[in-house]
């Protein structure tokens, strides 16, 4: 059996540590070792984005990336958005706009657009598909996607503009 | 034929409170919050991971399995091959009729004499990791005799064809062929004289159709998690479209009577029909059993895509006839369906929809089921029938051309009613297909200026059936007056939600007061699987007798507290009422709920019902497409979707399934396709060459709803999430010949082959 290495990380904010075999990517790791399933595999070869995390608060997919690779650094899962008084913006947005169906992509989906948001709050509608385009969806057709990540975009600013006031 | 009906827009039903709304879908918070657990997040303690031997070869005998240096690897717990389904030669004769099918099913599941397609499942092992397993599977050495593969579907009828199942015959109108044949049957429908239709036709429009095989491409992959308990009862839990089916699926392959299985459906990460057959659910039991540890199996993309079960490719020869008015006369088809490595595809509901948009007194439909070494093909969304519209929507367009009309007046002119007679023998009930038609040529796109070169504009028209069949729903009374749905039927689309409006509506209760949910096999009544679009309809039914069943009880416990018979009580949006000798008395569901228990025990509604009438709708598309004259992409510019849904209980949520399927369809009809070299190898099994549409490649779809109700529903739904899929490759084909001048007759229509057709390449 393969020796197994010890892993420490911060996830979802959380000071974590695992033992992992260095075949295991991060998305095994994840959903197997540390019970985080709420990232998917849906290809496990970087063509589908159901698995997407963020890593140090940019978009990757967790099934490209070796569990051993986050040692010492941060990762945010989707299980990371929602806080115990309720869903993120950006979750409710989904919600609202009906921006779902079989939910199995929607991880991914929000996550991916979470790392836009956080880089470009006001994303136009062509510049959110051309950065979502790596996250299929086989449900919905996409356009309510786009509209949730619009509408959480203008939630976002508003709730900004909240708390500089 | 006037019926009145109503045609109108997607806002709110008159006369409702909930049904016509828009409420947030009951599963949404937790698909979001990433808790939802589908079937690869099961997990349980001491649980071992399952991994599948794969045949390389599209064709090879098995001479030999050699297990031993797998089972005598560390960390291996079990390896399972056919040997493990016990006994299959002895239960033949005990399962009779359905002998042949009985085998197909198990060696489908594992393997025993031969593989028939790359991918064919051969042998399991379960182990400590699904690394340690892959590595075992690498031990297992299989011994193989190559045999040649045929993978074309018309090749596979020749004389001389290699043959998949060495005995068997066609199964042609009622007898048996004499010679072994790939062609597993041959059905036919005929009405009146087809010689004769021709014969008055002025007009005549002939050609061969080709259709890929296409994959459901659902994201989550197949995946069950088998648990034995010591007394040998079986817990799975798995990604299916029903319970009851997948239940049945495994006990016939384990000999195991049916009271020994619990099925636990998961949440299911899309379907499309593709999760109606088992592909993993034996497999985890056996290793399950033999491992004496519970045991999950979850495919890879490249074994969904290799070992699931995409629809039939197919190849189609059309024939019609018309009056220079535009009547038709005659329809002949020719129908040949790739099933697949064993019999069953969907030909029969191919043959049954290809003509049922039109009222055509003449007609013939062949159809054949034909084997070939592909995975054995399973249901698609409509299946069968996107390959038929592809072909009579597309010839149909080409009449219209011919004929100097428009395409969609050369529909009506032809268009069914109720009554119509098919030439399949089957008579058409209540339908809104001109309705549809009408609402399609009014819509303000058909008439919208194209605004460009090298763009063009196409319709079609699609006819899908509405199952009903068996289903059960329970309705709990808590003491607080909040409720608990429970059905038998797997939530696919949003039912959880479309299920609980109705009750609420006949409850006159606020959605929020009910909490919907999916009960599995111990709990529930035999439900049949969520397809067909069954399950808004038909599972609505009984849900709406559950509903009514809950209102009776709760008169009648509202009659005991008063002194009265339950008949002098009313309810009315959430309040019971009477008139007493002392007053009138009143008290709300809430009220009276927190006194159930002190008058008789809990209060259940039930209904348990199998639905014998079938239904069916229409949709009528409209697509604006533009060609790139240098390049042959080709980018959708503007998409309408015209249905009738009978009854929109969410309009959202059905606008989504129409989003979602013409989104599909797009795929169908430009990119996706299973590409095999000579010897039967599978070239594009994953997500990069088997392209499915991405963000940039379809447009907002605009749904449009049109609501000529059922009247075997007390709402009058009709099944939604079919019909939409059907449609889109005619509607697409027709738009780009309009846009370059090139017909084209075969799936996928790729650049390539559209500037072939153009004569630039």
């Amino acid at each position: 059996m393969t020796d197994r290495v010890r892993v420490s990380a911060i996830i979802n904010g959380e000071p974590v540590e695992f033992l992992c075999e260095p075949r295991q990517s991060l998305l095994e790791c994840l959903r197997d070792i540390l019970g985080l399933t709420g990232a998917k595999e849906g290809c496990n070869d970087g063509n589908c984005g159901a698995c997407s995390v963020l890593l140090n608060g940019r978009l990757v997919h967790s099934c490209l990336v070796l569990g051993v690779e986050i040692q010492g650094q941060e990762v945010t899962t989707i299980e990371g958005l929602a806080h115990w008084d309720g869903l993120s913006l950006l979750q409710e947005a989904f919600v609202a706009e009906d921006a779902l169906q079989c939910g199995y992509c929607t991880p991914g989906m929000i996550i991916a657009a979470k790392a836009l948001l956080d880089r470009e709050p006001n994303p136009s509608e062509e510049r959110i598909r051309s950065w979502l385009a790596g996250n299929l969806c086989r449900c919905t057709g996409y356009d309510r996607i786009v509209r949730a990540v619009r509408s959480a975009a203008t939630a976002l600013a508003k709730s900004r503009e909240e708390v500089s006031r | 034929m006037s019926r009145k009906n109503t045609v109108r827009a997607t806002q709110g039903a008159e006369g409702y409170t909930v049904v016509g709304t828009r409420p947030p879908r009951v599963d949404a918070p937790d698909k979001v919050a990433g808790h939802a657990i589908y079937g690869p997040d099961v997990a349980l303690p001491r649980m071992a991971y399952g991994k599948i031997l794969r045949s390389p070869h599209a064709h090879a005998r098995i001479r030999s399995i050699d297990t031993r240096q797998a089972e005598a690897m560390p960390g291996v717990y079990a390896v399972v091959t056919a040997k493990d389904l016990s006994e299959v030669a002895d239960r033949i004769g005990r399962v009779g009729e359905s002998s042949v099918n009985f085998k197909f099913l198990c060696d489908n599941n594992l393997a025993s004499d031969k593989v028939l397609y790359m991918g064919h499942a051969v042998a399991a092992v379960a182990a400590s990791s699904p690394h340690v397993a892959e590595d075992a599977l690498k031990l297992i050495k299989v011994d193989y005799e190559p045999l040649p593969p045929v993978t074309d579907v018309l090749e596979a009828t020749r004389e001389g064809a290699p043959l998949l199942h060495e005995g068997m015959l066609t199964k042609s109108l009622g007898g048996l062929g004499e010679r072994p044949s790939n062609i597993a049957s041959h059905i036919q429908h005929l009405k009146g004289d087809p010689a004769q239709g021709f014969a008055e036709a002025e007009v005549i429009v002939e050609r061969e159709f080709r259709t890929a095989t296409v994959h459901q491409g659902y994201l989550e992959p197949h995946a069950a998690t088998a648990d034995w308990s010591p007394d040998g009862f079986l817990t799975l839990y798995t990604t299916t479209h029903g319970s009851f089916d997948a239940r049945a699926q495994v006990a016939e392959p384990l000999d195991c009577p049916l009271s020994k299985i619990r099925v636990i459906p998961t949440e299911v990460g899309g379907a499309f029909g593709g999760k109606n057959i088992s592909y993993v659910d034996v497999a985890a039991a056996l290793l399950a059993r033999k491992a004496g540890r519970p045991v999950k199996v979850t495919m890879s993309r490249a074994e969904v895509l290799l070992a699931s079960g995409p629809t039939s490719g197919s190849v189609m020869h059309l024939k019609i006839g018309a009056k220079r008015d535009g009547r038709l006369t005659a329809a002949k088809a020719e129908l040949f369906y790739e099933a697949g490595a064993y019999p069953g595809s969907p030909v029969g509901s191919g043959a049954y929809c290809i003509f049922a948009c039109y009222e055509i007194p003449h007609g013939q439909i062949d159809g054949y089921d034909v084997v070939v070494n592909k995975p054995k093909t399973g249901p698609l969304r409509a299946p069968g029938a996107t390959q038929t519209a592809f072909a009579m929507e597309t010839l149909l367009d080409e009449l219209a051309e011919k004929l100097g009309m428009d395409p969609i007046e050369l529909r009506l002119r032809n268009v069914a009613h109720e009554g119509t007679l098919l030439i399949t023998g089957n008579r058409h009930y209540s339908i809104g297909a001109e309705e549809v038609l009408r609402a399609t040529y009014n819509h303000p796109h058909y008439q919208a200026p194209l605004g460009g070169p090298h763009r063009g504009r196409g319709v079609a028209f699609a006819y899908w059936g509405n199952w009903g069949a068996r289903s059960s729903a329970i309705l709990n009374v808590n003491d607080d007056g909040t409720l608990a749905l429970v059905t038998g039927s797997v939530d696919i689309t949003g039912t959880r939600t479309s299920l609980a409006m109705q009750a609420a509506e006949v409850l006159g209760l606020p959605l929020t007061r009910i909490r919907s949910a999916v009960g599995d096999t111990d709990a529930m009544g035999h439900s049949d699987t969520t397809g067909g679009s069954r399950t808004t309809m038909a599972t609505g039914i009984a849900v709406v007798e559950a509903a009514n069943d809950v209102i009776a009880q709760m008169k009648g416990r509202a009659a005991q507290l008063w002194g009265l018979s339950a008949e002098k009580v009313t309810y009315k949006r959430g309040v019971f009422r009477a008139s007493t000798p002392g007053g009138m008395q009143e008290m709300s569901f809430a009220e009276l709920a927190g006194q159930v228990s002190a008058t008789g025990g809990p209060v259940r509604g039930k209904s348990d019902v199998n639905i014998r009438k079938w239904g069916g709708a229409f949709g009528a598309h409209i697509v604006d497409v533009e060609v790139d004259p240098e390049t042959g992409k080709v980018r959708i510019l503007r998409y309408t979707a015209v249905q009738d849904v009978g009854r929109a209980i969410h309009p959202g949520q059905i606008e989504g399934q129409i989003q979602g399927a013409v989104a599909q369809g797009i795929g169908w009809a430009l990119y996706e396709g299973y590409a095999y070299d000579a010897q039967g190898q599978m070239l594009n099994a994953n997500f990069l060459d088997y392209k499915i549409p991405t963000m940039l490649d379809v447009p907002p779809i605009e749904a449009v709803i049109v609501e000529v109700p059922w009247p075997e529903h007390p709402f009058g739904v009709r099944g939604v999430g079919e019909v939409p899929i059907v449609p889109p490759p005619a509607a697409i084909a027709n738009a780009i010949y309009r846009a370059t001048g090139t017909r084209l007759a075969e799936l996928p229509m790729t650049p390539e082959r559209i500037l072939q057709g153009m004569g630039v390449i």
